[in-house]
């Protein structure tokens, strides 16, 4: 798919996520949006997966390590067929599927319940591994938030993936900078994320995480790999697309109002 | 009562047994292997063996990833280790999922012995199975932790089987039978039940032998299984004999102790003595000055039924 139809998407994925966090009343937008762009490359041009079929043998898998971007997760899924894009309104309901962070026994498509953060990608070094005993060709994507980095597990499993030579598995680091109380910068520093990688063993490449051709080369180049894991270091703004969103770290944890939805909803076209 | 094993040989034992027909068992362990025993494993299957370094949050985070894959896992550590730092990721990445991995957690309680406190666990019972769907196991001799951890890894779902350093006396026999739930009456009595677990049922069954010279007869239950705890043996228990002691090799705040008083104060209120670690930490000792000092021992035993019962 080029560059303009995934840029058709990666709007839908963004409405899907204010409209479920706007019904929910809460929800983590920024950091959804920073991604939207993101999942939309991986599971239109990349990820071998079966809408029809979830559970598919040697199918791709795909774990949102940095959890609380359900709504983001959730609604690419819908746009790929998973289920319908008003169940993902249900977002965060009673009794519903779509819980505040993923829960893989509720929905089809979720490979891994996330939420505490670092374990995603512990899980997914893990199904890398399970792939390379079995000899198996897929591939595990894995986003990580750039704030999750200070989890101390994220390192220990980065340590294990270089050890265990995880070409299989590809790590993208949604780096837009913000955390909840604040900059990653001044709450605790991260940077430089290329060196901690490229120290612990991996294959690393820096993107504009929000250019659509910039990411799908960057896959693209590290679904080739075959020493090493490699992980994509996306440059991105959090809240991206919505202007009073952009790169506030205010926007992390809170639902947009009802003139706030209008205003997101109308900035971001028909 | 002749041969001394520990738990934990029969862990290593019974891997190297299943390496051949279990062919989608994978073991991990965190630089332990030789002293958890899943070392044996990686002499005959060393690629499906992983170690992942001193790393337990990430032992059981990758232990999750790996048996959602389809694999039945088995990931060791030294207790403290399992339940206590990696806690949460076995809450979120192994109970809530409900990944096919059995933590064979070695060296707990007391009986870790010289290397003291940091290294002794008398939570990681009341830890576990605080967990939805946890399966908890606390095996009491080296032939039952055999047949109960062959049960834990052929059946599908998260299981927390407790294993000791120390070589403790075999009570069963090859023949006995089992099952992961179903508690054991071992000598039956009518005036005091005791419930004990892991280590301490063959204390139990000295301190029966010693009650009954002084014509106390006592009946001795191995609950193996704390979870599913067995209630009906319980009940059973409560209501003919009435008077309960539990004895286990942990603390007793929340392990074995508390799932019997939960469950009889409910159902069968009676009397329950709870014999345990008495809500403090340990120290270097031999395991036998250990038990004795924190009154984990067939004497103890008798001490507390007569003192409270008799």
């Amino acid at each position: 798919m080029n560059s303009s139809e995934l840029a058709l998407y990666a709007k839908n994925v963004r409405k899907t996520i204010l409209s479920s966090i706007h019904e929910a009343g809460s929800g983590h937008p920024g950091g959804s949006l920073s991604m939207a762009d993101i999942l939309t490359v991986l599971y239109f041009n990349h990820i071998n997966i079966d809408p029809a079929n979830p559970m598919m043998e040697d199918r791709d898998k795909f774990v949102l390590s940095k959890g609380h971007g359900a709504p983001g997760l959730y609604s690419i899924l819908a746009e790929k067929g998973f289920f319908e894009k008003e169940d993902v309104l249900s977002l965060r309901k009673i009794n519903g599927r779509f819980q505040g962070h993923p829960c893989m026994s509720k929905l089809p498509g979720i490979e891994m319940s996330t939420g505490s953060l670092g374990q995603g990608f512990s899980a997914s070094v893990g199904m890398a591994l399970a792939n390379k005993i079995d000899e198996k060709k897929s591939k595990v994507y894995v986003i990580l938030g750039d704030g999750e980095l200070q989890e101390g597990i994220v390192w220990e499993a980065a340590m294990a993936a270089a050890h265990y030579g995880l070409s299989n598995l590809i790590a993208i680091v949604d780096w837009n900078g913000l955390q909840i109380d604040g900059k990653n910068d001044d709450v605790m520093r991260v940077t430089p994320i290329d060196e901690k990688f490229a120290a612990f063993g991996w294959n690393v490449l820096i993107i504009d995480g929000h250019n659509l051709q910039e990411i799908d080369d960057a896959i693209s180049t590290a679904k080739e790999k075959s020493n090493a894991p490699t992980v994509i270091i996306a440059k991105t703004h959090k809240g991206k697309g919505v202007s009073f969103m952009e790169d506030n770290a205010g926007w992390h944890g809170k639902a947009p109002n009802d003139e706030e939805f209008a205003i997101a909803m109308k900035e971001l076209g028909e | 009562m002749s041969t001394k094993r520990a738990t934990r040989e029969a862990y290593g034992e019974l891997l190297k047994e299943l390496a051949e027909t279990h062919t989608d068992l994978v073991v991990m362990d965190a630089d332990l292997s030789g002293s958890t025993k899943s070392g044996e494993f990686k002499k005959v299957a060393p690629e499906r063996f992983i170690n992942v370094g001193i790393a337990e949050q990430n032992l059981f985070g990758i232990a999750a990833g790996v048996a959602l894959s389809g694999k039945i896992v088995c990931a060791s550590t030294f207790a403290m280790f399992a339940a206590g730092r990696a806690f949460e990721i076995i809450r979120n990445a192994i109970g809530y999922t409900g990944a096919n991995v059995k933590i064979c957690a070695t060296h707990a309680g007391i009986t870790v012995g010289e290397d003291g406190a940091t290294h002794q666990t008398f939570e990681d019972i009341a830890l576990m199975r605080t967990i939805p769907g946890m399966t908890v196991i606390n095996p009491a001799d080296f032939i039952s932790a055999k047949i109960l951890l062959k049960q834990a890894i052929d059946t599908h779902g998260p299981a927390y089987v407790r294993l000791g350093r120390a070589a403790i006396e075999d009570i069963y026999s090859k023949e006995t039978n089992l099952e992961i739930g179903k508690g054991a009456v071992l000598r039956d009595g009518k005036d005091v039940a005791i419930i004990a677990t892991g280590i301490m049922v063959s204390e139990a069954l000295k301190a029966a032998e010693m009650l009954s010279e002084e014509d106390i007869s006592a009946r001795v239950i191995d609950i193996h299984t704390i979870k599913p705890l067995d209630e009906d043996i319980i009940l059973e228990a409560a209501s003919e004999v009435g008077c309960i002691v539990t004895a286990e090799e942990h603390s007793v705040i929340g392990g074995l102790g508390s799932a019997v008083c939960e469950l009889v104060s409910a159902k069968a209120p009676s009397q329950v003595i709870r014999i345990g670690q008495n809500d403090t930490f340990g120290e270097s000792g031999k395991p036998e000055e250990l038990k004795e000092k924190y009154g984990m021992t067939a004497q103890a035993i008798v001490d507390k039924i007569k003192e409270e019962m008799f």
